[in-house]
Formats: structure tokens, C-alpha cells, sequence
């Protein structure tokens, strides 16, 4: 065994074997070469590989001279108990060669015709995966879905849309509907409840409460009513938001305008589903404590408009808003040299940073209530004020009594 | 015995066009009113033919535009000088031209005694622009915002004034038509020579909503309020809004999207490398953008508008060389 070793080996040079004990990986390679029977080899290839490839006919022809030269006195002196162990290795060497070649021609077959392709990029493999990925998210006719899709992109990319005079959007609306979907019904559980209440078609005022800070309850409603009735809210929205970049510009293709009564009124004449939230920034920036008790309901415009244009107003009930950013405090001064009504501090704004901007994950329900009918009043009721307060009052009073309920029904904020 | 118009500002690209049709209009009398002869007034001659209109070189800031009045025996007057300041035109400012030059005209229709119908040619302008505006103005709206300088004030006194010329003269048929911008390759506007440029500066964040009014339909309208008594405020707009996004995207051309702080000068200074200028009232009407309702016209004027606003910015878009982004979306 000794005097194997100080035989076959790599002569000493530097980071190699040492030559007494421990024989360099080129050396073992090579007495393992030098040993090899031809007649189990030919035997395996002849097996595993009937198309002869390449490499593996390579291995073959090439592996014999290489010893031929530099083993051959370890071979001479090789005495015959040590054939067992050389078997061994040759069979798995043979094997593994049998592997390659398989696996080898396996890929030929795979990719016939692409010889050239460097070995590492599966390029099939990667498109097999797209397809069925696509084929996965979008259902069995994914290819006319596609085309679909391309069209649509194509469309808007020349500007070949349509929008109202309010700036609706309709393809836009979609898509943000399909955003909120999981922000709705997997971060705040949402329930809707009375949705018959909403009516299939004429115009109706939605009239909801206002909380949590960050107007997204506006984004949720529509989001429940574009789901849950087909129809689109067109929301009615502070100056604020029209004033401020990106948000104003959402807000007109999502379908809202201005909250005044010239507007609200061509709503609904145009039979139209119109969302008020008369709370505005006194109701979403009151402070947690205060939570769930309603704020004044503006001036009573919206009443106004309601009976101009002989429409039912449906009291919409929001539970679970007002947990999403508990608002407990507000830095005034700095509010009012941005021009923002509030300047909100919440358990996690400012402290986390952007982080402190998630949602906290309160369960919501969201109530649709009957409808108050105006048409009993004449158009021109709407210049009584009496009769303007008591109806703001009543849809205040029910809208109040039915978040009591639904508080109730709700139990835990978030679990 | 037909009528005698005059129409001040008629060096104007669109008051040019608005002269000459009510010049060929006086040679085929529409129910029986007949316009015998139009005399139209500026500073400097027309660029183009002006058919056939009788040209009088005079200033309406000077009391010349009454001697004119009597000699020709006016009794209809078109007053389409007030404009939005323009490079081409040296000298004194807009607001001289607009204000002064109403005042002055004003006057000399008080004086005479012939003057029995005053067309005012003015803009939606005096709606101003914000973010506090309805979605639509009515004729009865007040502006909300943006009326504080430039253009949009001038539209707003002129207006003024002429609506205390009209508690003077009660007796006087006033018309006052408040159109949006005419969007054609030949008539010079604001947002046609804004739309011309290669490239197109924006307020980052915003996307106005934009009215405008085909050629035809304006001079239809003004030929109506000759031929026909219709007293009152007017709105004109072709029906709809084009946004400024889907107008870029129409017309192919790349936007430079400008944080909306500072847009005016910044764009005003990107326009100007492209050789082009911006008139500074029109950086508000890119901000927030402007859309008035028409059913006044409809119903009270009894005109009906014959293309949406839609279908005025696409003849202009086939009127245009496409932009280089055109072969994205594919229209030619």
C-alpha cells in the first residue's frame, strides 16, 4: 500500500498529494483509471446508453491511454488483492458515467435541435412553468384573456378611453376594486350587511359615517357596492382631495367630485349612486376616544340635494373604521402650515415610520340601511330648513343607533 | 335694411374667420335678416384675406371706435378683442388691449344712438380654475379660484363692465358667449400652441379635464347671436372632456411630468427651450382643468352643439403630425 502510493502521485508538486500518506485526488483518479476493466465499462455504456452520445463515447476512447502512460509501473507492481477495490470504484465511476450519459441524452431529447445550448439555462423548462403559471392564475382560456388584456393596454396607452364629464373612469374604477379586494375581505374581514337596501337603478344618496383617520372607509364602501350590487359609488369628496396631486387625480377617475350641492345634484338627476360622508374632517379626524359617536352632519346639503332630485337616501352604518388608526393626537400648528385640517399622531405613525402607516386590521361591518324616501316631500321642501334639519337629524339618529347595534353584534375590534 | 356689424379685433386668427363668415352670410340672408356690411376694426391689418369685410385701421382704447361707429351706422357689435396675451403682439400689455379697450368700445355704444345688439365674445376663462370648482359650471356659477391675474381676470372685468353697460342701456340685446377654447389648426389658441409642441410639460400628480369648442360650431354660434335676438350669458363647449392624459397619449407625444409646485415657471421655461411659449394663466388650466355645462345653449339659445369635445381634439389630432410615441398605441 506504501509503496503504491510513493510511486503513482504528482512528483511533489506544490498542493498535491504528499506523497507518503495522502495521494493527490489527480493520483487517486488516475490508479482508478489505470485499473480499469474495458469489459464491465463497455458492458454498462452498452446498457445505459443505446444512442451512443458524444461525451459518454468521449469518456470512453479518451479514459484508456491517460494511465496507459503514467500508471503503468503501479500497475505492474499492482498485486492481485487490490483488484477488488479497484472494481469497486471503477463501478461506480461507471455508473456515475452512466448517469451523465443518460441524462445527457435525456436533454438532447428534450431540446432536439438545440445542441449549442449551454448546459444551466433551462429554457423549456422555464417556459413550460410561465404557461402553466399564467394557465394557473388565469384560468383555462388564458390565451384570449391575454390577448384581451393586451388590447385593453394597447387602448389605453393611446388614450382610446372613454370618461364622463366627471372624469369617471370606468376601467380604472375596476382595477382599484380588484386592489381593495384583499385589503377588504382579508385584512379587515369585511361583512356587509343590507345590501338589498340599495337600489338596482335611479339615483340614490349613500349617507355614512366618517372615521379613522385616513378616509379609506370611502374606498371600502365602494368597494361593497361595486361588489355587492354591481353598481358604481360615485363618492363626494372634500376640496382637499382635489387639491392635492395623485389623490385628486384618483379620485376623479375612480368616479368622485366635488362635494357641492351643483354637483350632487347632477348625480342624481343622472341617476346615479352618490356617497356623502357629512362628517367630512370633523368625523374621521376626531380623536379615539371619541370613537363611534357621530359628529354633526355638515349643514344638511346633502338633504337638500336628495329631495331636489327626489331620491332615496340610504343610511350606510361603518363599523370598524374608526380602529384602523387610532388617532391620539393631532399636531395643529403643523397641520395648518401644511394646509391639512389635522396632523395625526397614532400609537404607530410617527414612531415606525412608514410602517406605522399599515392599517391595523379591525374587523369591519358595513351596514346598509332601509331607505329614507324624499319623494313624499315637493322639490321645493328643500328650501325649508325646519323641515332640512329634521330629516339630517333622522338619518343622523338612525345611521348612530345602528352602529350601538352593530358594535354589539361585532364583539372584539380584531379578533 | 340689413344690419351693420362691426367686429373689433379682427387681426385675431378667430375673429378673422368670425368677420368673414358673417361678411358671406350678408350675401344669403337667413330668415329675412340680412347682414349688409361688416366693418371690422384692429390695430394692425389681417394676416389673410378678410373677404368681404371693410377694414378700418383704428385702436378701440381710443375714442376713434365711436367716430367709426357713427360714420359706418352700426347697429350690431361683435367684440372679439379680448384675448389672451399673445408674443406676436408688441406693444402695450393684454390687460390694456382687454380692459381699456372694452371700456372705450363700451362707451362709444352708449353714445350711439344706432347700437341695438352687442355680442361679447368672451371665455370660459371666467370660471377661473381650482380644486374647489364644481364638475360643471353653469352660467349662474361664480369662480371659485384663478380669477386673481392674467387673462381670467380681465374676462371677468370686461364682463363686468359689460354687464353695467347693459343696466345703462337696457334696451341694448346683449349676448355674452363664454366659449372654451377653440381647438384648430389654423386659429390660434393657448392649448392649440401648447398641443403643438414636441413635447408636452405636465403637473405631476394632475389630470385636468379640457373642454374645447370645434371651429364650425363657434362660428355657427356667432352667427346666430347676429341674425337672431338671444339675450343672455351662453355657455360653449363641445359635450364631454378630454383629459390631458388621454390627449398626450392621442397625440403621441411624450410628457414632462413637473411637480405642480412652481409648474408655471418650470413649464413655462421647458416650453420656451422647445420654442414655443406658455401663457402664464394657462399653467392653472393644466392643474385643475375646467368643464362647463351647455344646456343653456341647448335650451335657452336653441343651438345645438354638432361635435363633442372629443371629436374636436381628434380632427385636431388628424390635423397634427403624430408624436414620436404615436407608433405605441398603434394610430396613425
Amino acid at each position: 500500500m506504501n509503496d503504491d502510493r510513493r510511486t503513482i502521485g504528482s512528483g511533489g508538486k506544490a498542493g498535491r498529494g504528499n506523497r507518503s500518506t495522502s495521494p493527490s485526488s489527480a493520483a487517486r483518479s488516475l490508479a482508478g483509471g489505470a485499473q480499469r476493466p474495458k469489459k464491465p465499462v463497455t458492458k454498462v455504456k452498452k446498457a445505459a446508453t443505446s444512442t451512443t452520445t458524444k461525451p459518454a463515447a468521449k469518456k470512453t476512447t479518451k479514459a484508456p491511454p491517460k494511465p496507459a502512460k503514467k500508471a503503468a509501473p503501479a500497475a505492474k507492481k499492482a498485486p492481485a488483492q487490490e483488484r477488488p477495490r479497484l472494481r469497486a470504484v471503477t463501478d461506480e465511476d461507471a455508473a456515475a458515467a452512466a448517469a451523465a450519459a443518460a441524462e445527457e441524452a435525456a436533454r438532447k431529447t428534450r431540446t432536439a435541435g438545440s445542441a449549442s445550448l449551454p448546459a444551466g439555462i433551462p429554457l423549456d423548462e422555464i417556459v413550460v412553468a410561465l404557461v402553466q403559471g399564467v394557465q394557473r392564475v388565469l384560468g383555462s382560456d388564458w390565451e384570449s384573456r391575454l390577448a384581451t388584456f393586451f388590447a385593453v393596454l394597447r387602448k389605453r396607452l393611446s388614450g382610446d378611453f372613454a370618461v364622463d364629464e366627471f372624469g369617471f373612469d370606468p376601467q380604472i374604477a375596476e382595477i382599484l376594486v380588484s386592489a381593495v379586494e384583499p385589503l377588504a375581505e382579508k385584512w379587515f374581514r369585511l361583512e356587509v350587511r343590507g345590501v338589498e337596501n340599495i337600489p338596482s337603478e335611479g339615483g340614490a344618496l349613500l349617507v355614512a359615517n366618517h372615521s379613522g383617520t385616513v378616509p379609506i372607509d370611502g374606498l371600502i364602501t365602494g368597494y361593497a357596492v361595486k361588489k355587492y350590487s354591481g353598481r358604481d359609488l360615485r363618492p363626494l369628496g372634500a376640496d382637499l382631495v382635489f387639491a392635492l396631486p395623485f389623490v385628486g387625480q384618483v379620485a376623479r377617475k375612480v368616479g368622485a367630485t366635488l362635494a357641492c350641492t351643483a354637483d350632487a345634484e347632477r348625480l342624481l338627476t343622472g341617476g346615479e349612486l352618490a356617497g356623502v360622508w357629512p362628517e367630512g374632517f370633523k368625523g374621521i379626524g376626531k380623536p379615539f376616544a371619541e370613537r363611534y359617536k357621530l359628529q354633526r352632519f355638515g349643514r344638511g346639503g346633502f338633504v337638500s340635494s336628495a329631495m331636489r332630485a327626489q331620491v332615496p337616501i340610504v343610511p350606510v352604518s361603518i363599523v370598524g373604521a374608526e380602529e384602523i388608526y387610532p388617532l391620539v393626537g393631532n399636531v395643529p400648528s403643523l397641520a395648518r402650515l401644511l394646509g391639512l385640517p389635522y396632523l395625526p399622531i397614532t400609537p404607530f405613525f410617527p414612531l415606525l415610520g412608514p410602517l406605522g402607516m399599515i392599517p391595523l386590521p379591525s374587523k369591519w361591518i358595513i351596514e346598509f340601511g332601509e331607505p329614507i324616501r324624499t319623494d313624499a316631500y315637493e322639490p321645493e321642501a328643500a328650501d325649508d330648513p325646519m323641515l332640512l334639519f329634521n330629516v339630517t337629524d333622522q338619518v343622523r339618529e338612525t345611521i348612530q343607533q345602528t352602529l350601538y347595534a352593530l358594535l354589539v353584534d361585532r364583539g372584539n375590534a380584531f379578533f | 335694411m340689413g344690419r351693420v356689424v362691426l367686429v373689433t379685433g379682427v387681426a385675431g386668427t378667430f375673429a378673422s374667420r368670425v368677420s368673414r363668415t358673417l361678411a358671406e352670410l350678408g350675401e344669403n340672408p337667413v330668415d329675412g335678416t340680412a347682414i349688409d356690411r361688416v366693418v371690422g376694426l384692429d390695430t394692425r391689418p389681417p394676416d389673410g384675406d378678410l373677404g368681404g369685410v371693410k377694414f378700418v385701421r383704428a385702436d378701440i382704447r381710443t375714442p376713434v371706435v365711436g367716430k367709426v361707429m357713427a360714420v359706418e351706422d352700426v347697429d350690431t357689435v361683435v367684440h372679439l378683442d379680448v384675448n389672451p396675451p399673445d408674443r406676436s403682439r408688441a406693444g402695450s400689455g393684454a390687460k390694456e388691449r382687454n380692459v381699456i379697450g372694452t371700456m372705450q368700445l363700451l362707451a362709444a355704444c352708449q353714445r350711439s344712438a344706432t347700437v341695438t345688439k352687442l355680442v361679447l365674445g368672451s371665455s370660459t376663462a371666467v370660471y377661473g380654475t381650482s380644486p374647489k370648482d364644481p364638475a360643471l359650471f353653469t352660467e349662474s356659477s361664480a369662480a371659485q379660484g384663478g380669477v386673481r391675474s392674467g387673462f381670467p381676470k380681465d374676462s371677468v372685468e370686461v364682463e363686468n363692465y359689460v354687464r353695467g353697460f347693459s343696466r345703462r342701456r337696457p334696451e341694448v340685446i346683449i349676448t355674452i358667449l363664454r366659449l372654451a377654447q377653440v381647438l384648430h389648426p389654423d386659429i390660434d389658441t393657448p392649448l392649440r400652441n401648447y398641443f403643438q409642441n414636441p413635447a408636452l410639460p405636465t403637473a405631476l400628480g394632475f389630470d385636468p379635464r379640457l373642454q374645447f369648442t370645434h371651429l364650425d360650431d363657434a362660428l355657427d354660434v356667432f352667427s346666430e347671436a347676429v341674425l337672431r335676438d338671444r339675450p343672455g350669458t351662453f355657455n360653449v363647449a363641445g359635450d364631454g372632456v378630454v383629459t390631458l392624459s388621454q390627449a398626450t397619449r392621442r397625440l403621441g407625444k411624450p410628457v414632462i411630468p413637473l411637480p405642480p409646485v412652481g409648474f408655471a415657471a418650470a413649464a413655462r421655461r421647458a416650453i420656451r427651450v422647445m420654442g414655443g411659449d406658455l401663457p402664464p394663466d394657462l399653467n392653472r388650466l393644466l392643474t385643475y382643468g375646467r368643464a362647463v355645462d351647455t344646456s343653456a345653449l341647448r335650451e335657452i339659445f336653441g343651438f345645438e352643439l354638432k361635435h363633442t369635445s372629443e371629436e374636436v381634439f381628434e380632427e385636431f389630432r388628424a390635423s397634427q403630425r403624430p408624436g414620436i410615441l404615436a407608433a405605441l398605441g398603434g394610430r396613425r
